[in-house]
């Protein structure tokens, strides 16, 4: 579990970044965390594996106190895959990245290679191994990020904006990752701001705004919601949008989702 | 006049056995507005390169075919010359802002063709009139939000009074609210100064109703091509394509048997769509 209580945060230049933040994080818990940019999500992200302490309140991973532990130690627990993976690659080759903190932490070669393959397998990026990160898309970077952080198989995946650059087809298979993550009882973080991809996941959500958690829920409540999501400058899912214009006809409720539309429109033709 | 014409356009980089773009042929008006879309490595980004002659001035390799962008082909003209008929803007503006201030980054571009100095003060301060930067002319551009600096980068290729704008998914890194009035700013300068654009772009729902047509490329050729609302409705033969959730609605309400008329891109015209069928 990781627990954040009463968390603030001012950055050296005087900026507070996150004003008395609390949240609990359970084992095998989805949660996407959404606001708009300069919100403090991605601060509050950085305290999960300590790379930030908290000014006041505390952080425990697993009953560790952040503050009292490294990062090294907490960073097996809690995997964080950040934003622009230009911040995180440098290996000479992909396979060499996502290798790399494996042997860090002391896996035998065996092993290494094995998951190695595997996690390049599994984000589709088996042909680039031998090639330089630097040499791919911004999209194929992202994921040789994602891969690198999954291969140690982090209890906590903390994910921020993993979106960002994918067509469609490699969110459906990021989709599958974070589901396949989640059945093995891990526990998935997202920040995002990509509202579809957010309805079709239905995690819960957590909305921050200025600093602070002002709200949150089942992704079906919140992104349901119009006037918490103003708050945070999100636009409601088009599903959700249509299905509320219709409200009036009796539908709609708490569908986000293209596939509960079809079958509410589906009631409503047929009953009407 | 056309502003892209490619016919049977190839391009191999170098050190590369397969072409990244095979027998493209393209024809884009003066004046529309193009969304460029398809799923990762489908030569989206290396036709871009192909209309302001990155390709195949910098970047090397064997290119067939051919491409001309206002009437001037691209294998014969510098990158320098056609900058001034095609602005590129990039996804990550970070990678594209290196100057002090707002107006010095302006300045750059026009200072650099060796324009006089009140030319070049009038298409500063036109630009930043036209998006609306004239409260942060003195900030450093890195200081911005990444709205803002999207903002910047739009404004430094307008002093270079391009007739076309190519913006390569300029809204990636931005919030919804803030895309969605980049992408409004985007269309003003289409309808106001009859620019033509081709945009890049992965957020078809935000990005849709703007378009008068959509490209959709895979596997390095023209996938399909049409208004949006045509396109998406053929959604089956679109790969990896992020069709706007409503297109898919009613192409899933007509797979179930439901009547539904018309073929929507936006909230608004699936809510009158579906209000027609209901009877309301």
């Amino acid at each position: 579990m990781i627990e954040v209580k009463h968390v603030t945060y001012t950055y050296p230049n005087g900026y507070t970044a996150l004003r008395n933040v609390s949240l609990t994080i359970q084992e095998g818990d989805f949660i996407a965390i959404m606001g708009e940019n300069g919100a403090g999500k991605t601060t509050l992200i950085k305290h999960f594996n300590g790379l930030l302490k908290p000014a006041k309140g505390h952080v425990t991973v697993d009953s560790k106190d952040t503050r009292t532990v490294s990062v090294a130690s907490l960073s097996k627990l809690v995997g964080i895959v950040f934003q622009n993976p230009d911040h995180q690659l440098f290996s000479e080759t992909v396979r060499s990245e996502v290798a790399f903190a494996l042997r860090n932490f002391g896996f035998d070669e065996e092993t290494v290679e094995r998951r190695v393959n595997r996690i390049l397998g599994m984000l589709d990026l088996s042909e680039y191994a031998e090639k330089s990160p630097f040499a791919l898309s911004g999209g194929e970077r992202k994921r040789v990020a994602l891969a690198s952080v999954l291969s140690w198989e982090p209890k906590y995946v903390v994910l921020d904006e993993p979106t960002i650059g994918q067509d469609y087809r490699q969110k459906e298979r990021l989709r599958m990752i974070l589901q396949q993550l989640l059945s093995q009882g891990k526990s998935v973080i997202m920040v995002s701001h990509d509202v579809e991809f957010v309805a079709d996941c239905k995690p819960n959500i957590v909305l921050m705004a200025g600093g602070r958690v002002i709200g949150g829920g089942a992704a079906e409540e919140v992104l349901t919601n119009p006037g918490l999501l103003e708050k945070c400058s999100i636009i409601m899912p088009q599903v959700a949008q249509l299905m509320r214009m219709l409200g009036e006809s009796g539908v709609g409720g708490r569908v986000i989702d293209v596939y509960s539309a079809v079958e509410s429109l589906k009631t409503l033709w047929r009953g009407g | 006049m056309k502003a892209v014409e490619a016919k049977r356009l190839t391009f191999t980089y170098e050190g590369s056995e397969n072409p990244s773009i095979m027998d493209v042929n393209l024809s884009i008006d003066e004046g529309e507005f193009i969304i460029l879309t398809g799923p990762s490595g489908c030569g989206k980004t290396t036709l871009c390169r192909c209309l302001n002659g990155l390709i195949p001035h910098f970047y090397h390799g064997r290119l067939e075919g051919e491409i001309s962008v206002m009437g001037l082909d691209v294998k014969s003209h510098s990158t320098q010359e056609l900058a001034q008929h095609v602005g590129l803007v990039f996804q990550n503006p970070e990678n594209q802002l290196f100057s002090l201030t707002v107006e010095r980054e302006l300045a750059f571009g026009p200072e650099n063709l060796g324009l006089p100095r009140r030319e070049t003060r009038r298409r500063v301060e036109w630009a930043m009139r036209k998006l609306n930067l004239q409260g942060i002319r003195d900030r450093p551009p890195y200081e911005l939000s990444g709205g803002q600096q999207q903002k910047v980068a739009i404004a430094s290729i307008l002093t270079m009074q391009p007739k076309i704008i190519v913006l390569d998914e300029p809204t990636s890194f931005l919030d919804p609210k803030s895309a969605v009035e980049l992408l409004s700013i985007i269309s003003n300068l289409n309808k106001e100064l009859d620019m033509t654009v081709i945009l890049v772009e992965h957020r078809l729902d935000l990005a849709s109703s703007y378009a008068d047509r959509v490209i959709v490329m895979d596997e390095g050729t023209v996938a399909a091509s049409g208004p949006p609302s045509q396109v998406y409705s053929e959604e089956s033969r679109l790969r990896g394509v992020g069709v706007p959730k409503v297109s898919i609605l009613f192409n899933q309400l007509r797979s179930a048997g439901i009547p539904v008329k018309g073929n929507p891109v936006s909230v608004d015209e699936a809510y009158h769509y579906l209000r027609l069928m209901l009877g309301k």
